[in-house]
């Protein structure tokens, strides 16, 4: 295996960084790899959508996680511990720095995710079938009561938790954080977030910041079923409260998270994908949106499938894509939006972790992929939402743009054969000011599930590599046996491409390129360049 | 079906007699988790039933149901089971014409969470201006029955509510019970005074021991 990385610090190979102060609409025809923020393929034309910060960086850094570390020897693996930070504020109510954009992708669903007695939990957890589970999650409360476990029991469960417990509370005796525990094959990380305890152990190659990062997602998942304050107020007045209780029925959520977080891109790369349409059409649809407001409304949300079509957004609200990502699973893991309309409450915590909105979800027709997700302030006002939707419909049907959706519902993705690039299988570009990616339909060799997660795994090497902490990489080239790989990063977009093993590495790079002129041929469709406000 | 309502959403509350005599009535569904509210919702509004995944917060739907002489429009409210939803339940039942208390005669528990249900609701409505059902769903269950009939049905007689066996699934009894619900409804909202006597002897008293006669002679259509 040959790795050709390199670092940060080395210089930009080629000289053609746009300007700085080149005007936004001023598109180039031939983009070129140092693109700068805000000028890459993909780019909106004014505001983001989304709550818009410069990197994966600024998403995790509010873990408290910030470096500093003691190591310790384990019996048989490395101990990372943390100074405690005295005095910091862990429930994430007030960080200041967020990352960017949005949401999800595959086709997951409906399949597995529904009854909550559908869950396959009888496992056994001592045999070993149990323990080679490639990922395992448990979330705990600080009085060691298990909350929920990815697979077997909680009850089952209870005991191992007990101890990860005594672990967390040994170390935080001496005025440390664990963090994780690194063994020969596997990772157990540690995320505490007052008051749960979330623990993941993985045999993935992901790093532990990474496995941290997915970790603040299922908190975020609780946190959004239930506020932080309402957990808070629960744990102060009854410590060995049984959370369960109130996550009854819940719990496929987080199971559906979890498979997102394995094979969705968009969870990776804190961004989400558009249904491919034409922009005459989307920009139809975004202001029939933006026309059917009402006063409590914040975000108004069109999904067909886990695409987007649209977001419109109350004037200075941002969505932040975690928050979007959530409203993604809830809507794909429940068919109960299936009938009726549904109202719900629902915490977006990275808009607030103390209150909850209320969504009207509901499906455009009763067979449709077609999802309108109106989020609301006011839990009264369900009727003028109805209403609202009833009049985004009418609209749309009389400019037409329903039909141009239903059109480019039965194409929702595109295959990579039409980039016309020898050799390439699969690519993912993010275009980083928008929040937004694009990646064509998985091809052949990676269909089956494990292929499936195989990709995505690679691809989450290589973010990992590309967003070390320490070391952060701005292209990598690395050949395998069964598939070349290659991540190029800059200040504008983040790409990532999946070549047969046949390739070559000058046709990889020269690929780039020639991708990227794509991408911006095709931007008009891929990406929602006019965000609309209302 | 299930045409949209016109504008101004609220206006129509204090007035439940929209134009040409529909009536909208506000009802809602109550019970535990899985015990099938939402099944008989769907029974009501397109007479069908699916396996259906748990509700997340609540469901909205309408279904019109024709008397003979009068159309109700039924606004169901479909309420989540799950625990975690209960602060928000009382936005639903509030105002409501109609209230169904639903539970599982396979499953004991249930039936104690409708008495719950019960007692929350009593705190609530006025009465006389709520029709309330106690429903047993899940009838095609018998043989792993944990409620007989005669405690629920003996339940509904002390509480002076309608009762009803139904089973979504199979569809029995389902679109009785919405027919005489839609009955009682219709009587008690009878704003005619000539008719007072009447709605003594025939909407929903709370008060009143015995349950009050079923009403299923006249000649009656579901559905649009
Ligand atoms: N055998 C049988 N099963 C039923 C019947 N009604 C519902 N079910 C099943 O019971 C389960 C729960 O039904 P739901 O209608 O979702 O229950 P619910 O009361 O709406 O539950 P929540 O939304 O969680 O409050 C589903 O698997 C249904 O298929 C019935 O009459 N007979
Ligand atoms: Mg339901």
């Amino acid at each position: 295996m040959e790795a050709d990385v390199h670092n940060t610090n080395a210089p930009v190979e080629n000289g053609s960084l746009a300007p700085v102060d080149r005007l936004r609409h001023e598109r180039s025809d031939s983009p070129t790899p140092g693109l700068v923020e805000g000028t890459e393929p993909g780019a909106g034309q004014d505001s983001a959508m989304f709550v818009h910060a410069q990197s994966f960086e600024d998403l995790t850094a509010d873990d408290g996680e910030q470096e500093q570390e003691l190591s310790e020897e384990g019996t048989d693996g490395t101990l990372e511990t943390q100074e405690q930070e005295s005095g910091e504020s862990r429930d994430g109510g007030g960080e200041s720095g967020e990352a960017q954009d949005t949401q999800a992708e595959e086709e997951q669903e409906d399949e597995e995710a529904q009854s909550s007695g559908g869950r396959d939990k009888e496992e056994d957890v001592t045999s070993e079938a149990w323990r080679r589970h490639r990922k395992h999650v448990f979330v705990l409360s600080e009085a060691g009561k298990p909350i929920y476990s990815r697979y077997g029991t909680e009850e089952a469960l209870s005991s191992t938790m007990g101890v990860m417990m005594a672990l967390v509370s040994f170390v935080e005796a001496e005025k440390n954080v664990i963090r994780s525990i690194h063994a020969e094959d596997y990772k157990v990380v540690f995320l505490r977030k007052s008051p749960l305890v979330l623990v993941g152990v993985s045999r993935t190659r992901q790093s532990e910041r990474e496995l941290t990062r997915e970790l603040l997602y299922i908190y975020y998942q609780i946190i959004s079923l239930l506020t932080l304050t309402q957990l808070n107020h629960i744990f102060q007045h009854k410590q060995n409260y049984d959370l369960r209780r109130l996550l009854a029925g819940s719990e496929h959520l987080t199971d559906n998270l979890l498979r997102l977080l394995d094979r969705d891109p968009g969870l990776l790369l804190s961004a989400v994908t558009c249904l491919p349409l034409p922009s005459s059409s989307r920009d139809v649809i975004s202001s029939s949106l933006q026309a059917a407001k009402a006063k409590s409304l914040v975000f108004s949300i069109l999904l067909a499938g886990n695409r987007l079509v649209t977001l419109v957004r109350k004037k200075d609200q941002f969505l932040h894509h975690m928050d979007l990502h959530l409203l993604f699973n809830l809507v794909g893991s429940s068919s109960s939006f299936r009938e009726g309309e549904g109202w719900t409450p629902i915490c977006l915590p990275k808009f607030n972790t103390a209150g909850f909105f209320h969504a009207h979800i509901s499906y455009l027709e009763p067979a449709s992929d077609l999802c309108l997700i109106l989020v609301s302030t006011d839990r009264e006002d369900f009727f003028n939402l109805s209403d609202c939707k009833r009049r985004f419909l009418e609209r749309l049907r009389r400019r037409s743009a329903y039909q141009a959706l239903q059109e480019a519902l039965r194409t929702p993705s595109y295959s990579v054969s039409q980039v016309g690039i020898a050799e390439l299988r699969h690519f993912v570009y993010k275009s980083k000011s928008s929040g937004l990616y694009t990646s064509p339909e998985i091809p052949i060799p990676y269909q089956s599930e494990e292929e499936q997660e195989r990709l995505m795994g690679l691809y989450q090497y290589l973010h990992s590599c590309m967003h070390h902490p320490t070391r952060p990489l701005r292209s990598i080239y690395r050949c395998g046996e069964r598939e070349n790989l290659l991540a190029w990063v800059t200040s504008g977009f983040e790409l990532y491409l999946c070549f047969s093993p046949l390739g070559t590495k000058e046709q990889a790079m020269a690929a780039i390129s020639k991708l990227l002129k794509w991408i911006r041929k095709e931007e008009d469709r891929l990406f929602i360049l006019s965000p609309q406000t209302y | 079906m299930a045409e949209r309502r016109g504008k101004g959403a609220g206006e129509a509350r204090s007035d439940p007699r929209g134009k040409s005599g529909m009536l909208r009535v506000k009802m809602v569904l109550l019970g535990s988790s899985g015990v099938g509210k939402s099944s008989l919702a769907l029974r009501f509004s397109k007479d069908d039933f699916k396996d259906s995944a748990p509700t997340v917060g609540c469901a909205y739907l309408t279904q019109l149901v024709c008397l003979h002489d009068a159309t109700l429009r039924f606004e169901i409210w479909d309420t989540a089971g799950q625990e975690k939803y209960h602060s928000v339940t009382p936005l639903y039942y509030r105002g409501a014409q109609a209230a169904l208390i639903v539970y599982d005669i396979s499953n004991r528990e249930s039936f104690m969470r409708a008495q719950l249900w019960l007692k929350e609701l009593e705190k609530q409505y006025v009465p006389g201006e709520t029709v309330v059902g106690l429903v047993a769903n899940k009838s095609d269950l018998s043989s792993s029955r944990q409620v007989s009939l005669q405690e629920g049905r003996s339940l509904a007689e002390n509480k002076g509510l309608l009762f009803m066996e139904t089973s979504a699934k199979s569809g029995n009894q389902v679109s009785e019970l919405l027919l005489d619900i839609a009955h009682r409804v219709k009587l008690s909202s009878r704003e005619d005074k000539g008719l007072a006597e009447w709605r003594e002897a025939d909407c929903v008293d709370m008060h009143r021991e015995g349950r009050p006669r079923p009403l299923s002679s006249c000649c009656l259509t579901i559905g649009l």
